[in-house]
């Protein structure tokens, strides 16, 4: 099997795009799954 | 007499060096307790695979392969070319997982989310050297998620590329060795007394009807938004509803000893069908291996800087220890006892376990989100 190594220093930059979009979903789907939890707690916990 | 050393004459050099990291890997389980039930497989398996014509892997007819039918390639085919064992190792994680330490302090979660820059970060790195998808499973080791290692790389570049092999040894081998890359990273980031804080803990009770509906919405919302990490999310999060359900006690049991057990024992000597001498030994693995501790540097730092900026907006005596932010790579529970015993030796009376093990857990959930990010982006 032969693979090939490249230097392509400008790749860095075009992927940034990635960076941010996939830093940017986590961070929504985390803050979604915080709400959830937040409402599942106030809901089925038990009142005083 | 000549079959007792015609073999030995066909070793190579090479074989000889994985024999080496095979023992490696089995002293550092063995004599520093890091990850055994990972390093000592991979650590035998390599020794296997690294033996002339090795009937581990299959026959052999005047030194060519002719049928991959040996043992570790037939469990290679049967679980790991498909993602079928990792995925059955997520139903015993997620059982063993107890998830009321995030859910009664739901805001943790936002540290393990933080704690998967390092994924990104080295996906931006690695695309210097390597093409976009091979970019992206190597950012994945970031993920310090074994099963989330194997099925992104699978899924990206196929069981059969040159790199998938390194990739999953750095993610297994990197895991065992959060002990020792974590401190300096945390000593490096934070001062004296950021480590001194101290996170009160109060006890806040989490109703069954969370535990059991949280991992159901879970998975549909992973799902919804990342269908390409269903198997992932959802195999997880059966798990857990397994332990949380209450009905099924002798199966949860069974998924967090007996399954966790097995299959660890098949992924371990199995991954190391990829550490065949010809296939690891390249100089492309090396950058791999360093751009896999690179990915775990930028999770822990992303974790640590993450706390000290939500710092910058809370008042005195409300402050966050920034150290838990580190634990919010996924490697459970070892991150956050290692945040949990450096809070101890800076202020013996100051117990950050329960904030670090929320943290590490919600890292779990968020390493493998980060997974379904990086499938949706390239799959």
């Amino acid at each position: 099997m032969s693979f090939d190594m490249s230097f392509v220093p400008e790749n860095f930059v075009h992927s940034l795009e990635y960076m941010g979009k996939g830093m940017l979903g986590i961070f929504i789907v985390i803050l979604v799954i915080v709400g959830i939890t937040g409402a599942l707690n106030k809901f089925t916990g038990k009142k005083k | 007499m000549e079959f007792l050393y015609e073999n030995l004459l066909c070793l190579t050099w090479q074989q000889v060096v994985m024999w080496l990291v095979g023992g490696l890997l089995i002293y550092l389980a063995i004599k520093h307790d890091m990850e055994p039930t990972l390093l000592l497989p991979m650590g035998f398996g390599a020794i296997l695979v690294n033996l002339p014509f090795s009937g581990a892997i299959g026959e052999y007819v005047d030194g060519v392969l002719v049928e991959a039918n040996g043992p570790l390639s037939t469990l290679f085919n049967a679980g790991i070319s498909n993602e079928l064992f990792p995925l059955l190792l997520f139903i015993g994680i997620g059982a063993m997982i107890d998830f009321s330490p995030v859910l009664s302090n739901p805001k943790l979660m936002i540290f393990g989310a933080a704690a998967q820059f390092g994924i990104f970060f080295t996906l931006c790195v690695a695309s210097i050297f390597f093409d976009i998808k091979e970019a992206a499973s190597i950012g994945i080791i970031g993920a310090a998620d074994g099963p989330t290692a194997i099925v992104v790389a699978n899924k990206l570049l196929g069981f059969d590329s040159p790199i998938t092999g390194a990739i999953m040894v750095a993610a297994y081998s990197y895991m065992a060795l959060v002990p020792i890359i974590q401190p300096p990273v945390i000593r490096l980031l934070t001062t004296k007394s950021e480590r001194r804080i101290k996170m009160a803990y109060s006890e806040k009770p989490v109703s069954r009807t969370t535990k059991i509906l949280f991992p159901i919405i879970i998975t549909i919302v992973a799902g919804l938004v990342a269908p390409a990490s269903v198997a992932l999310v959802g195999f997880l999060m059966f798990g857990n509803l397994i332990r949380e359900c209450g009905v099924l006690n002798s199966l949860s049991e069974t998924a967090q000893k007996v399954l966790a057990n097995l299959i660890t024992i098949f992924l371990g000597i199995t991954i190391a069908c990829q550490m065949e001498a010809d296939k690891f030994l390249r100089p492309q693995t090396l950058l791999i291996l360093g751009l896999g501790l690179f990915a775990f540097i930028f999770d822990t730092a992303g974790g640590v800087l993450f706390a000290k900026l939500i710092n910058l907006f809370l008042p005195k005596g409300k402050k966050i220890n920034p150290m838990i932010g580190a634990a919010g790579i996924s490697a459970f529970p070892m991150s956050g006892r290692v945040v949990h015993k450096m809070g101890l030796k800076e202020d013996s009376s100051n117990f950050l376990l329960m904030h670090s093990i929320g943290v590490n857990v919600s890292g779990q959930i968020a390493s493998v989100i980060a997974g379904g990010m990086i499938l949706a982006f390239f799959a």
